[in-house]
């Protein structure tokens, strides 16, 4: 068995660029170069065509309207402009906003910037296997909520909300919804149609696009408005201004219509990776699955190796590419801010790590991955006192350690 | 069909450079990390954002620790007015009457927040009058936003001597130098500037990102939060195959600003000699101007009549800013500048690059003194 190390098992973080969307991309680096926004000649014309097909096909995949697809740098981008776009546009009707304990920095952090400005916050605790329950969500709407913001599909645990009940009942109140859609397009099926859904976000590298660009859907029925935040030449109906770029959007585009016709195959596919991952990880002992496994990204294996050092955990499986926690939030040494919210203890969110299988893996990549993970556990446990002492059947919790 | 043209649009957008692109592809092909992953691909990204802000900081004599990536020019500048100013808090903020919506409308914004929006006005030639600085410096005031170069007219903009009278003040000064950057000399030190907005599909890199260049000391709030990318004044997964793009097209600057210097500067001279002929009035012509940009009009010629009529041509001009060439309004720079609405309301946009040669010009003029010559006698039917 031959197979290239390192392994990229972090498609969660980005995915490479399809070689059929960088193929699209390349002549909108070259000839076709003209600035969208130029509508006096042929150059501007052309990029402008490409920017409004490649509309067509975001617009494709969610089953939308291509008028509701607003183009972004990025979903970190689309994040920032529907919360306090939204918040700041309806402020005259409340001030208070839902989320989620374990959303993404990219909605927290706008949330947070919103409290500084005189808005409240709830951030609801999910339930221990990372879904929100839905009565509970019912039970933080307040007179003065205007807006929820509650993602699709966890970046770190890969869970999958329940998007409906969660909307509909925004929708009894009056509430305006916003979806982080960043880790859901190509591994479930969207249709805003019928989804009583009014913002989501989009990004295109998660989706085997190029970075620096997203999108975000804005419902025209019942029409939601937003105050902008990207002020300028008026672009994108005045909601984003900027120059867009015309080879990410075209990239972006391709990157969604092979994501909409290949989806159904591919996740099969990647299901079946999954699993044989999961079925040769849990041969290890003393391993927890983070989130529900059921109502979950088959994309998404998070997985705590109890009586293993966090660190050394990933300096050790070097051969493979893959995070502890969010991309975003790596950089730190602190636990998992969404493993905790979940109820893990620091010790098993700090020895936490999230596989995320993509296009691109191989079955052969996952044997070398689980014969990796078994050797090099079983390594770290011989040196670690704790694993010793569990398995002299001492209950760790119960002990009580002297300060140095 | 498209290459068969030319393009005369270069204020717009410019063409990507190929060595631009060879640089880019790796990072599209083979290279996907997210930069702020810890394994080995994250790192390789890393290390190729990071070599792109070097880039750029030396392309305009600054320090890497001072280049904050964007998604562009735009996003710089909206960085720019409302971080600085919302950190500072109510105040004034000063710009000039020929900026780009992107630094007017983002100061309209904060004027409807509440704080005081002022304008510096500028002469006939379009250029900024310094000495109504000082008179609004008296009022608080959180930062002063004044472009390098003017994107339609060309004209250069005295930031030096701004930036010193603000400084007196203690007053930041920012300037929008995305006009300027790779036509002319751009000296971040030697401007002695606070912050300046740079833009890279406009010296031959892609569109999609952009930098603010920022002196450390300056308190400024972030506008997209998120990661905290970007020392957490720009959220976001960093656009790695734009950024090197960027980044390499900043190392072309020198040779581009000679290029601009030299050959661009003959076809300018040339051109507005053989549009003074055909009549035309040029704007901002005794002003110290990029020698790539003539905006000019002809009376009793309507101007997006003119520039489709080029279009047909097969020359691409413009008739104002892309980003506002959507409303037929006539260019509020030359409104600022006192030109009389009719004759602002014909103007003509060309922006020339390296890639244009002396026989296009001739070219062009052959081609649009048919076409006034054409124009004129239907205007004459008309009466």
């Amino acid at each position: 068995m031959t197979v290239k190390t390192p392994i990229y098992l972090d498609y969660s973080a980005t995915t490479p660029i399809d070689p059929r969307v960088a193929e699209k991309m390349i002549p909108y680096l070259t000839e076709h170069f003209g600035n969208p926004a130029s509508r006096s000649h042929v150059f501007g014309w052309a990029a402008e065509k490409a920017v409004e097909t490649a509309r067509e096909e975001v617009a494709k995949l969610v089953n939308a309207d291509p008028r509701e697809i607003i183009w972004t740098s990025g979903a970190t981008e689309s994040n920032n402009l529907a919360i306090k776009g939204a918040a700041n546009f309806y402020s005259g009707k409340g001030k208070h906003i839902i989320t989620v304990m374990t959303e993404h920095k990219a909605v927290i952090d706008p949330v947070r910037e919103l409290e500084r400005l005189g808005f409240e916050a709830t951030f609801l605790q999910p339930e221990p296997n990372g879904l929100v329950d839905v009565e509970k969500f019912r039970a933080a709407i307040r007179p003065d909520t205007v807006l929820a913001s509650v993602m699709l599909v966890n970046n770190e645990i890969g869970v999958i909300q329940d998007i409906e009940s969660i909307g509909n009942i925004c929708r009894e109140n009056g509430v305006i919804f916003h979806v982080d859609a960043a880790q859901a397009t190509g591994k479930v099926a969207i249709d805003l149609e019928k989804l009583p859904v009014d913002l989501m976000s989009f990004s295109a590298h998660k989706t085997y696009g190029p970075k620096g660009i997203g999108a975000l859907y804005v419902r025209r029925k019942p029409r939601v408005r937003l105050e902008a935040q990207m002020h300028g030449g008026g672009h994108e109906r005045g909601l984003r201004s900027g120059t867009l770029a015309t080879h990410q959007i075209v990239g972006m585009g391709e990157a969604f219509r092979i994501a909409r016709e290949e989806m159904d195959f591919e996740i099969a596919r990647i299901r079946r990776l999954r699993d044989k991952l999961l079925t040769g990880l849990q041969e290890i002992e003393e391993v927890y699955v983070n989130g529900d496994l059921k109502q979950r990204v088959p994309h998404n294996l998070n997985i705590s190796f109890n009586y293993v050092e966090g660190e050394s955990l990933i300096m050790a499986v070097k051969d493979i590419a893959v995070s502890s926690g969010s991309a975003c939030t790596s950089a730190s040494l602190e636990p998992s801010y969404v493993l905790r919210a979940l109820g893990r203890s620091d010790e098993l969110a700090h020895s936490s790590i999230r596989f995320s299988i993509g296009r691109f893996t191989t079955e052969e990549e996952i044997d070398y991955t689980v014969s990796l993970m078994k050797s090099k556990i079983g390594k770290l446990r011989e040196l670690s006192p704790l694993w010793e002492m569990y398995q002299e059947g001492i209950d760790l919790s119960t002990v009580e350690w002297a300060a140095h | 069909m498209i290459s068969n043209d030319v393009y005369f649009d270069h204020n717009a957008t410019t063409a990507l450079d190929k060595s631009v692109l060879e640089a880019m592809l790796p990072y599209m092909e083979q290279q996907h990390g997210n930069p702020t992953s810890r394994h080995s691909f994250g790192r390789q990204a890393r290390k190729a954002v990071e070599q792109a802000r070097e880039q750029v900081a030396a392309a305009v004599n600054a320090h890497p620790t001072q280049v904050i990536f964007t998604s562009g020019g735009t996003e710089a500048n909206n960085l720019a007015i409302i971080g600085i100013s919302s950190s500072y808090g109510i105040s004034q903020i000063i710009t000039s009457a020929i900026e780009h919506p992107c630094v007017t409308r983002p100061a309209l914004a904060m004027k409807h927040r509440g704080w005081k929006l002022s304008m510096l006005p500028v002469d006939s030639s379009g250029v900024v009058e310094t000495h109504a600085l000082e008179a609004l410096l008296e009022t608080e005031t959180s930062v002063v936003s004044v472009m390098l170069a003017n994107n339609e007219t060309g004209a250069l903009q005295p930031v030096a001597e701004l930036a010193e009278i603000a400084r007196r003040f203690r007053t930041i000064l920012h300037t929008d130098a995305v006009q300027a950057l790779g036509k002319v000399k751009v000296d971040f030190a030697e401007l002695n500037v606070q912050a300046m907005t740079l833009s890279s599909h406009k010296v031959n890199g892609p569109q999609g990102a952009g930098a603010l260049i920022l002196d450390k000391r300056i308190d400024i709030q972030p506008v997209i939060h998120g990661g905290g990318q970007e020392k957490g004044l720009r959220s976001g997964t960093e656009n790695v195959a734009a950024i090197v793009g960027f980044g390499y097209a900043c190392t072309l600057l020198d040779s581009r600003v000679m290029g601009y210097d030299k050959d661009v500067r003959l076809m300018q001279q040339r051109l507005e000699q053989g549009l003074r002929q055909l009549g035309a009035v040029i704007f901002s012509a005794g002003a110290e101007r990029l020698p790539n940009t003539t905006f000019f009009s002809f009376k009793e010629i309507d101007g997006e009549t003119l520039v489709m009529a080029l279009d047909r041509k097969g020359f691409a001009v413009a008739s104002g800013s892309a980003c506002s060439s959507d409303s037929s309004e006539p260019s509020s720079v030359l409104l600022a500048m006192g030109v009389e609405y009719d004759l602002a309301k014909g103007a003509v946009r060309v922006s020339l690059g390296l890639q244009n040669h002396m026989e296009q010009v001739d070219d062009f003029l052959a081609s649009l003194e048919l076409e006034l010559n054409r124009l004129r006698q239907l205007t004459a039917i008309a009466v």
